[in-house]
């Protein structure tokens, strides 16, 4: 007796609880990296493809075995991930409402890439802590390949930008 | 090669891939050694990502040449010799504006040249070009204000990244050469005609120098070689630290 495949809502569902290591406010569902979910017709397999947000991303390998576990807790042990590189992973793909999630834990989303093209560290940055538009930039590479490294001239603190990419 | 692969293409991605991971390579020795914090951070994050292109355009030249060679086997097994990079990313790091120089020369061409691989007839060297082009956009943008800071800086900083930008000069000459594999490759579609992306780099470089109040370096004389594997003696150094883990324990893995 064979019993059912999992509907294809239920796995986003699913992979919507694996947290990006370094950022794990957010899923990898939130930032766009898996970006399809299909069944293998008649095979029982699933094809995941993802994207990588940068090229040397060193949690990419990370990611794909907490997926793979997070599947295998559900009985899906047969899986195959892709990567496609195109379209280019782009922070405009995390959702609002993520972004939202990520200035209540202190770092600064990304802005529209889609408004604003032209800065990939924007002038202005309001702190995540006070919200003050003082703000300087100390370094534009932070403690991740996706963030840079802020201060608020108000409050003080130093903050992580999570870059427009 | 193996009969009927595309020794081109081939070689095309060992000169896309080697500059990147040299330089990377390169880079990686600050890690620890930075001047500031910061800068630590910043220079390794750029090796990171120059890195993770050397891993797109290698692993696909060994899916071209088809003898079952991965992107490993291209970077730890290879002797100097066949190695594609352009001599400026194998230049010492010495001082910071040395690194900031190699850095800028090559970031303001690697920026011209991803932007036209985006286009290339092979979609997948059109694809790992949009990706990297993006990292690199914001290599350049680092590097630039690094230059201007440095040389519209004090005397001394002003003094030693001219200094640094006059010694490399003659290594920018390679990056714009046109040989016959080149040349078949642009028939083909698969990339730009190098030769014509010089007018553009030279102006950013002109622009970026006026405002560092950096004078243009005006010796016409370029050194050549490294695309055809005619390395300096620096290569061979960082080889040997590059490749030794894998030259001593044949496939040792982590
Ligand atoms: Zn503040």
């Amino acid at each position: 007796m064979v019993s059912a495949q999992p509907a294809i809502e239920q796995i986003w569902d699913w992979l919507k609880e694996v947290a990006d290591p370094e950022v794990p406010v957010l899923s990898v569902v939130d930032l766009g990296i898996v970006r399809d979910v299909q069944w293998i017709a008649g095979a029982r397999q699933l094809v995941i493809t993802i994207t990588p947000t940068y090229c040397g991303c060193p949690a990419m390998d990370a990611i794909t075995a907490d997926m793979r576990s997070m599947l295998a807790k559900h009985g899906i042990e047969r899986v195959e991930i892709r990567q496609q590189l195109s379209p280019a992973w782009t922070t405009d793909w995390i959702s609002g409402e993520a972004k939202a999630r990520l200035l209540d834990f202190g770092i600064a989303p990304p802005a529209n890439r889609a408004v604003d093209v032209t800065e990939i560290v924007p002038a202005v940055v309001a702190c995540p802590r006070c919200r003050s538009r003082r703000t300087e930039v100390l370094s534009r590479f932070g403690s991740t390949a996706c963030k840079a490294l802020y201060r608020c001239l108000d409050c003080l603190e130093p903050f992580d930008v999570f870059k427009q990419h | 090669m193996s009969a009927g692969s595309d020794n081109i293409l081939f070689e095309y991605l060992l000169r896309l891939g080697d500059n990147c991971l040299i330089l990377s390579q390169r880079l990686s020795e600050w890690c620890g050694h930075g001047p500031v914090l910061e800068e630590d951070i910043a220079l390794t994050n750029v090796a990171l990502d120059l890195l993770g292109q050397a891993r797109l355009w290698l692993s696909y030249a060994g899916e071209v040449e088809g003898r079952g060679r991965g992107e490993d086997d291209l970077a730890f097994l290879r002797d100097a010799r066949e190695f594609r990079n352009v001599l400026l990313v194998e230049q010492s790091n010495a001082d910071y504006a040395f690194t900031t120089a190699r850095q800028f020369y090559f970031d303001a061409w690697h920026s011209l040249a991803l932007s036209e691989l985006m286009r290339s007839a092979d979609v997948r060297v059109a694809e790992i070009a949009e990706k990297a082009a993006k990292e690199v956009t914001y290599h350049l943008q680092r590097s630039s204000e690094w230059v201007i800071r440095l040389g519209d800086g004090t005397e001394e900083s002003r003094h030693r990244m001219q200094t640094a930008v006059d010694a490399l000069w003659s290594y920018t000459g390679e990056l714009f050469e046109m040989d016959e594999m080149d040349r078949s490759a642009r028939e083909r579609g698969l990339g730009p005609d190098w030769s014509a992306l010089r007018e553009r780099w030279m102006q950013y470089v002109a622009r970026t120098f006026a405002e560092a109040t950096l004078e243009i370096p005006q010796g016409t004389w370029m050194q050549r070689g490294g695309r055809h594997g005619v390395h300096s003696e620096r290569l061979g150094y960082i080889l040997a630290e590059m490749q030794f883990l894998q030259r001593a324990y044949p496939g040792a893995k982590w």
